[in-house]
């Protein structure tokens, strides 16, 4: 009997071994999922230079509290929420969520802690077991400069997560990825690889054990620096001139079609954005009635206004409708105008900005291939003329290098079926798109991009931001040369014209004039009612060999002469001699342009609507 | 047969000292695993944890030999003395020992210490082989009360440390008791009381809806169920036996039943009204019983863990994460087993639960062959005490009994138990070898 007691007991101990032992293999999974660990290692991101290799945004790190339920030992909440920052409710409704989610995996407890916070939380964290700062590589913009361009880097939302689960698997809950601008379109290569460590811990989740599974481990690769082809001097400048004021500077390389400058204002500060304040920053900006999170010298579209004709001229030219010797009446009956000005060649309507001279080059232009129905040759005329268009770049995501590009409206023959009805409308209906109103809608970069092709003399490259990534130069297709069919030599007389709208005694862009540099430039004022008008110049310079090409348009602010142009040239200027005219830049700098609230108190306009 | 004295080596019994010698050994290395994590070199220091039980095994080695060497009857003679010496130094702790986890279990010697607990399981063992041998028996009033006084002295005295699981080693004596005529009388009560046990504590801990009295403990249903077990049995019973004994059995099944009725709603009111809620919760942990505080049975969850990701062959020796990283608590003394069962998974575990049951059954064979009642007694008392504490560690381990804190011989660190196990274990061997010497 007392044998068989212990031969029973023995059958039952073995059998309870084969059942832990053999049978259950969740036990199995228990343990290592106690005992071993991955670590990740983050590759640091890639630099964002400028053309220069000057650091526009570097990386530095904020930290996040995170909790491990199972470590946690003896806690008292009143101390620990004082030593965590938060109130004790909160650290309680967090310890409550992180043990609903997982006992073993640790989730935050608080966010985006500042180093300076984080020196004095670390150097208690002994005292509370099961506590731990993790590190979060953010980035830090040097100069502040380029925000929406170079975009934002933010946590990565459900919605991130979930659609890189069916792509590479490269994010963890909490983790960071760039938003929008370049540092979303260049994510992969800037993130760089994650570097794997499994490792093996002890019960205080101290690392006890590295490399016991040398297959799944890797080495850390650092992202891949991203120089773009902004200059840092010029956006800096460009920025400072528009600081307070609504619009946009696109300044080009002609000869490369390289965006020297992007500013889009009003702008922030992009480090708002990073760190414990971003969700507070980013609400107001959210709801800020000046939208500066929206990108306007990609996204917004604006009528072009008069910097317009420039391209009518040419394209006229090329129709050979007119010649540049053509003369023309200021035949005020069709079109209002402005100036004393009675009768013009094409240099001279340039500088003038006479809108019946533009109104019958364009009629001209579309009446070119007559059906003998005036119905029907303008809509015949407005698709050939659209094409034309078309060709600068306008009408088109030109680049379409960035999200959010848009296309602005050229309108053809359809498009006025629709608004007006098929054979309801002819050149009498539309002419005011002959000088750059009515229904034409253009971006910034659209226009910057008008002022290159009339530098190059009728070809531009596509404007493109990244002059190199990671070693490997320009991303393919940036920088393709685009023609527009017309012969340099008709380039001529418009860009006399404009030389002159700088340069000539009483010509509309007289503020931009540049001692010992030739600016060919082209002044706009947009109307803008209720408002005040929209203010746009063109140019490029110098006239020979151009440097640079930009347009600066600057919202409800006035006369195309009155804002833009000289803002225009202390840009090139100081892009062309590094030297400003320092009494004119303090007469635009930080001034900002009369609100519509107080258009009384401020002297009105002298220009009508739809012109210089 | 004076040369068949001298030459004792030839009567020694070599299974059994080489079962027991070939435990020691396991135990030694499973304690070099045990004092060595997976990341660290083995530090072969004397200072070291295993290089301390190597200065107890030599010590208990060398005892071993000097035992073998003096002649049985010196330890029959010396029985009482062994018994007061063992005794006092129990009580002796009582006022001079060292305080350690909550009692005061310990003499200590500057770095080593010693638990009399450990050797006063020899002193009873001795002292109770002693009484039924000479009262031949355990047959009348006056043999009942000597034994349970011998047992029940040194019982008190570790009760008054306390620890509860020494204490709990002493009933490996019943095996003495039952083979010397102990009733089962008292093996069949002891029997009800723990499945009354058993199943009150499980039922009461659940809640069950009644109709007409609303939820409640679902110790009501068992209590009826219990009752209604009885009155079967006495109808069964009448209806098996001659009518002249139904009267006796129908009257003994009915006390039975209030008995065991009352056992369980006097134990099922203590739990409810008398224990606080974490000495509760304790004891369902116990019994497998959820608790709310995961904290409770994390011991348990953890040594479960532990033996599970053994495997079928292991880890391999030093290799254990789970004991080797601190998952497992007491991993070098109550949780040996888990150690073993980590890094040698289940195909060293079953063999080394084979092996105490080798050295067990082995005990009790050796046991029958004496012609000396104290010889046969003292075996099946040692057999006993390694019975129960293979009974209740690996069972507490597997998690199969409850929580309570006994080493498992020849395996855990502790210099006490080694050396206590080894003179009980040299003893026996003397006795034996000496077992064709005795007259009937």
């Amino acid at each position: 009997m007392v044998v068989g007691i212990v031969v029973t007991i023995t059958c039952i101990f073995i059998g309870r071994l084969v059942q832990l032992q053999l049978i259950e293999g969740e036990l199995k999974v228990k343990a290592s999922d106690l005992t071993e660990s991955r670590t990740i290692i983050n590759p640091s991101r890639g630099l964002i230079l400028d053309r220069h290799n000057e650091v526009l945004v570097g990386s530095e790190a904020v930290y996040d509290l995170v909790v491990t339920p199972r470590h946690l030992r003896n806690l008292d909440t009143t101390a620990c929420a004082i030593w965590a920052g938060i109130s004790r409710e909160d650290l309680e409704a967090a310890l409550k969520k992180a043990r609903r989610f997982s006992r073993y995996k640790p989730s935050a407890v608080r966010r985006r802690i500042e180093p300076a916070e984080h020196a004095r939380m670390a150097a208690v964290l002994y005292k509370y077991s099961g506590f731990e700062l993790w590190r979060k590589p953010i980035r830090s913009h040097r100069y502040r400069v380029a925000t929406h361009l170079i975009g934002e880097f933010a946590e990565a939302s459900a919605d991130d997560l979930k659609r890189d689960r069916e792509y590479d698997r490269h994010y963890r809950m909490g983790d960071y990825l760039g938003k929008t601008g370049l540092e979303a379109i260049y994510e992969r290569e800037l993130r760089g690889v994650k570097g794997r460590r499994s490792v093996v811990v002890d019960a205080r989740n101290r690392v006890r054990q590295v490399g016991v599974a040398a297959s799944v481990d890797r080495a850390a690769e650092d992202g891949q620096d991203l120089t773009t082809t902004l200059d840092l001097k010029l956006q800096q400048h460009a920025e400072l001139l528009l600081a307070g004021k609504a619009g946009s500077v696109v300044a080009i390389e002609p000869a490369t079609g390289e965006v020297l400058a992007i500013v889009s204002a009003p702008f922030y500060d992009p480090n708002l954005m990073l760190g414990a304040s971003r969700g507070a920053a980013y609400d107001s900006l959210l709801h800020d009635s000046k939208k500066p999170l929206f990108n306007r010298a990609i996204r917004a579209t604006y009528r072009p206004g008069s910097i317009f004709k420039l391209m009518q001229g040419a394209i006229a030219l090329d129709e050979g409708v007119i010649s540049p010797g053509t003369q023309l009446a200021c035949d005020r009956s069709l079109i209002g105008c402005h100036g004393p000005h009675t009768m013009d060649d094409l240099s001279g309507a340039v500088i003038h900005s006479c809108n019946p001279y533009f109104y019958q080059v364009m009629q001209r232009t579309i009446n070119k291939r007559s059906t003998g129905n005036h119905f029907t040759t303008a809509a015949r005329g407005l698709d050939h003329w659209k094409e034309r268009i078309e060709a600068f770049g306008f009408g088109t995501k030109l680049g379409n290098r960035l999200r959010g590009t848009a296309a602005g409206n050229i309108p053809d023959a359809s498009y006025y079926d629709k608004v007006y009805g098929q054979r309801h409308w002819d050149f009498g209906t539309i002419y005011s798109i002959a000088i750059g109103e009515g229904e034409l809608l253009a971006t910034p970069l659209q226009m910057a991009n008008l002022a290159a092709t009339l530098a190059n003399r009728g070809w531009y490259r596509e404007p493109h931001f990244v002059k190199d990534i990671g070693g490997r130069g320009a991303p393919t297709g940036a920088g393709v040369r685009f023609e527009t069919g017309i012969a340099p030599r008709h380039f001529v007389p418009i860009i006399d014209g404009m030389q002159n709208v700088v340069e000539q005694q009483g010509g509309t862009g007289w503020r931009a004039r540049i001692p010992g540099v030739q600016v060919c430039g082209k002044t706009g004022t947009v109307q803008n009612d209720p408002l005040l008008d929209h203010s746009v110049f063109i140019a490029f310079a110098p006239r020979d060999n151009p440097q640079i090409a930009l347009s600066v348009y600057v919202e409800s602010s006035g006369a195309g002469g009155e804002w833009a142009a000289p803002i225009a040239s202390l840009l090139i200027q100081g892009h062309l001699t590094g030297a400003v005219d320092s009494l004119k830049q303090a007469r635009y700098l930080g001034a900002v342009p009369p609100m519509p609230d107080s258009q009384l108190a401020i002297e009105q306009p002298t220009e009508t609507a739809q012109q210089p | 047969m004076s040369t068949r004295r001298k030459n004792i080596s030839a009567h020694i019994d070599w299974t059994l000292l080489g079962l027991f010698a070939l435990l020691a050994a396991i135990g030694w290395l499973n304690l070099v695993s045990a004092a060595t994590g997976p990341d660290t070199a083995v530090n072969w220091s004397l200072e070291s944890m295993h290089g301390r039980q190597l200065i107890w095994l030599g010590l208990s080695t060398v005892i071993t030999l000097l035992i073998l060497k003096i002649e049985g009857e010196f330890f029959i003679r010396t029985t009482w003395i062994n018994y007061a010496l063992t005794t006092a130094l129990l009580a002796a702790v009582l006022v001079v020992g060292r305080k350690v986890g909550g009692a005061r279990s310990w003499f200590g010697f500057g770095g080593f210490g010693i638990q009399p607990s450990e050797f006063a399981k020899f002193g009873a063992a001795m002292g109770l082989a002693w009484w039924l041998a000479f009262t031949k028996g355990l047959h009348d009033l006056r043999s009942i009360i000597g034994s349970l006084a011998i047992i029940g002295l040194p019982v008190g005295l570790i009760l008054l440390q306390p620890d509860a699981g020494t204490v709990l080693v002493f009933v490996g004596f019943i095996f003495a008791l039952y083979r010397e005529g102990m009733s089962g009388f008292v093996l069949v009560a002891g029997f009800t009381a723990l499945v009354m046990l058993v199943f009150t504590i499980i039922t009461g801990a659940t809640t069950v809806n009644y109709p007409w009295i609303g939820p409640w403990s679902g110790i009501l249903r068992f209590l009826l169920a219990t009752g209604a077990v009885f009155t079967a049995g006495i109808f069964l019973g009448r209806s098996m036996t001659r009518p002249r004994h139904r009267r006796k059995l129908t009257r003994n099944l009915v006390l039975w039943a209030v008995a065991a009725l009352t056992f369980s709603a006097v134990l099922h009111t203590t739990m409810a009204e008398v224990l606080k809620p974490h000495q509760r919760d304790r004891i369902h942990v116990l019994f497998g019983i959820e608790v709310d505080n995961p904290g409770a049975n994390y011991n348990i969850r953890h040594a479960r863990i532990a033996i599970g990701s053994g495997g079928l062959t292991g880890r391999g020796w030093c290799e254990g994460p789970m004991t080797g990283f601190g998952f497992v608590p007491e991993q070098e003394t109550d949780f040996i087993f888990c150690k073993w069962s980590e890094e040698w998974g289940f195909v060293g575990s079953a063999l080394l639960v084979l092996l105490f049951a080798a050295l067990i059954i082995r005990i009790f064979f050796i046991a029958e062959r004496q012609r000396s009642a104290f010889t046969r007694i003292y075996a099946y008392n040692l057999g006993g005490l390694f019975f129960m504490h293979l009974l209740i560690n690996v069972g507490m381990v597997l998690g199969l009994a409850p929580v309570i804190g006994i080493p498992l011989p020849m395996m855990s660190y502790g210099g006490s138990s080694v050396l206590a196990f080894s003179i009980m274990m040299a003893v026996l061997l003397r006795l034996d070898a000496e077992r064709f010497s005795v007259l009937r």
